[in-house]
């Protein structure tokens, strides 16, 4: 009962939240700059496109009617057109925002696997070299620009080494020559939908340097919990009680501690997954990555105000939602979260 | 120097002489940097991306700018950027933490729902919204990731009021009939001035690598002033043939950047505790 209400209660303040970040978004687009038709119109506006975009936005009506239609619009999906590409920004969004989802969600589960088991080990030989060093690891990680670092794998892994793709989403021959059908924008999924296994290897590929760029933070983050956690738990008696027994180390660490030790994992996914939300930004426009994070960066460079603002929505809303399931699952998982 | 090691450790003391290095380098740019000129703007179109040498430390841009001197002078306006962006978000921050913390009630519920509002948003994404509703430009981008910072102060600022609104001093200067802003003033702002100032010092270094971001995404301070993001991006285009254009400004940030994290680590976990700490 108290895991419903506390379910219920949190989803409501989720919608209060994406009005509130809906009303935000508003006020930045059309209150905070200077002339914001001017901003609507375009890089370089004639007197009449100004007019026309004065218009379309009905700057002359009261604030409250004024985002009410900008309310509604954007929960009808109408985010206007792109002034570069002169498609509806919507059109736009469906095409990129599985290639961001999937870099998300591939980035997100190589943080986990690199941080949690490194985790692990510095709790297990705790002040001993291994401990040092990815303590120094994850310290580096949260101060290294993630421009920078992407630009570094790409000069180690496909300049010298050349073992990795430069950039894109799938190689030429794969893409112009034979391109995947587009079923849910998720080319790993797709690739086997379509019986094509040698196109997962090449998409796979294709994803590894962008998602160790966004993992690189988050793994640091999961290392360092994951090894407080299990620090706390190697002390209790049932792993003094294993250790009785005779069992050997690694089944004491990852057969007895660390499930115990897991709580903190779920709280990764949720950081992990905005940090690669967020990250895409400046990741995807280094590896020409062809999400919503290039297509925001070009935009910027474009002065192409509409997708900023449509593209900042719909990956905030992302955001909210998945903090939502996160807390429920952690909910779910641990009950006691929903009563305090 | 022995009592500096003792209270921050080796590693501390070493971050803050980095961190020293740098605002000296700010602060001194136009004497330390070997070709002044060149590191507020100049074009040098003789040696363009020239590779590093004894007359080029760190290579020449495709302007045939000293990159050295580039580097130097970008220290100004990133090391500006990440002091006022902390300095921004505090006076947009504290008050509002104050205010929902001391009053408690529907301000504090409307204020934190607020705030709440603000870190809904992934906070890169809302500062380039920001920054490209304000226009380029230095204060533009500070103000761009102020807005997007200010909540965290305003959640600590609230965390401490809660604390400090019961305790006996409060409460008497209340009895004594003294008003509301001169409880805060007085008596609240001072206790908890302390902790936020720290948590300020240590966010420096992120507030400096988001507005980095900001500048490489083309929405910071406009050339010909030299700024490291801003640098990094430029360099992009020749890259990795001529990495030393984008690679040492880069690394700089790294540096500045690591330093601040390893000094705020220093303080934290200094001995004596953390309420000795300014002395």
């Amino acid at each position: 009962m108290e895991l419903v209400r506390y379910i219920l209660r949190r989803t409501i303040l989720s919608t209060f939240v994406v009005v509130g970040v809906t009303f935000l978004v508003f006020i930045v687009a059309q209150v905070v700059p200077s002339d914001p038709a001017a901003l609507y119109a375009g890089p370089r506006p004639t007197a009449e496109q100004i007019e026309k975009a004065r218009q379309e936005l009905n700057l002359d009506a009261p604030l409250a009617e004024r985002f009410v239609t900008f309310a509604k619009a954007m929960a009808a999906g109408d985010f206007g057109v792109s002034y570069k590409s002169r498609r509806l920004i919507a059109d736009d969004l469906r095409a990129y925002l599985p290639a961001t989802l999937e870099l998300a969600i591939f980035s997100t589960g190589l943080a986990l696997l690199i941080g949690i088991p490194l985790g692990v080990l510095a709790a297990a030989r705790q002040g001993n070299w291994p401990d040092r060093l990815s303590s120094l690891g994850s310290i580096a990680a949260v101060a290294m620009p993630t421009f920078f670092l992407a630009m570094i794998l790409q000069l180690i892994f496909a300049q010298w080494l050349g073992i990795l793709p430069l950039s894109g989403r799938l190689s030429r021959e794969i893409s112009i020559a034979a391109p995947l059908p587009m079923i849910t924008g998720f080319n790993l999924i797709d690739a086997v939908l379509a019986g094509r296994i040698e196109v997962v290897g090449d998409a796979l590929k294709h994803l590894i340097l962008p998602a160790l760029t966004l993992a690189s933070y988050p793994a640091g983050v999961a290392m360092r919990l994951t090894r407080s956690a299990m620090i706390e738990i190697l002390e209790r008696r049932h792993v003094t009680a294993a250790r009785a027994l005779g069992l050997s180390e690694p089944r004491i660490l990852f057969g007895h501690a660390l499930p115990n030790a897991m709580g903190p994992a779920l709280t990764v996914i949720g950081l992990s997954f905005a940090y690669a939300l967020t990250g895409a930004v400046l990741v995807e426009i280094i590896f020409a990555w062809p999400g919503l994070g290039r297509y925001v960066s070009e935009a910027i460079l474009a002065k192409d105000f509409p997708v900023i603002a449509a593209v900042t929505m719909v990956v905030t809303i992302c955001y909210v939602v998945m903090n939502l399931l996160i807390d429920v699952a952690q909910a779910l998982v641990d009950p006691r979260v929903a009563l305090s | 120097m022995t009592r500096l090691v003792h209270r921050l450790g080796w590693p501390g003391t070493i971050a803050f002489g980095v961190v020293l290095v740098f605002v000296l380098l700010a602060v001194l740019a136009p004497w330390i940097a070997p070709y002044p000129g060149q590191g507020a703007g100049a074009p040098n179109v003789a040696a363009k991306l020239l590779p590093p040498s004894a007359d080029y430390w760190l290579g020449t841009d495709h302007l045939g700018r000293d990159v050295l001197s580039r580097v130097i002078y970008g220290a100004r306006v990133s090391m500006t950027n990440g002091i006022l962006i902390v300095l921004f978000a505090l006076l947009i921050g504290l008050p509002i933490g104050l205010a929902a913390g001391y009053f408690g009630g529907w301000i504090d519920e409307a204020l934190m729902r607020g705030t709440d509002v603000f870190l809904a948003f992934p906070a890169l994404l809302l500062a380039v919204l920001m920054a490209a509703a304000l226009g380029p430009g230095f204060l533009n981008s500070i103000i761009a990731v102020a807005v997007t910072w200010w909540p965290w102060y305003a959640r600590l600022a609230r965390a401490e009021v809660l604390v400090l609104r019961g305790q006996p001093y409060v409460e008497a200067a209340r009895l004594a009939g003294v008003s509301h802003p001169r409880i805060i003033i007085r008596h609240i702002l001072p206790a908890t001035g302390r902790p936020l100032t720290v948590q300020a010092a240590l966010d420096v270094g992120p507030a400096l690598l988001t507005a980095a971001a900001l500048s490489f995404l083309g929405l910071g301070i406009l050339p010909p002033t030299a700024d490291w993001g801003q640098m990094v991006d430029a360099g992009r285009k020749f890259f990795p043939a001529r990495w030393w254009y984008s690679a040492m400004p880069g690394l700089t940030i790294f540096i500045v950047a690591l330093a601040f994290s390893i000094l705020g680590d220093a303080l934290r976990d200094r001995k004596g505790g953390a309420n000795r700490a300014s002395a």
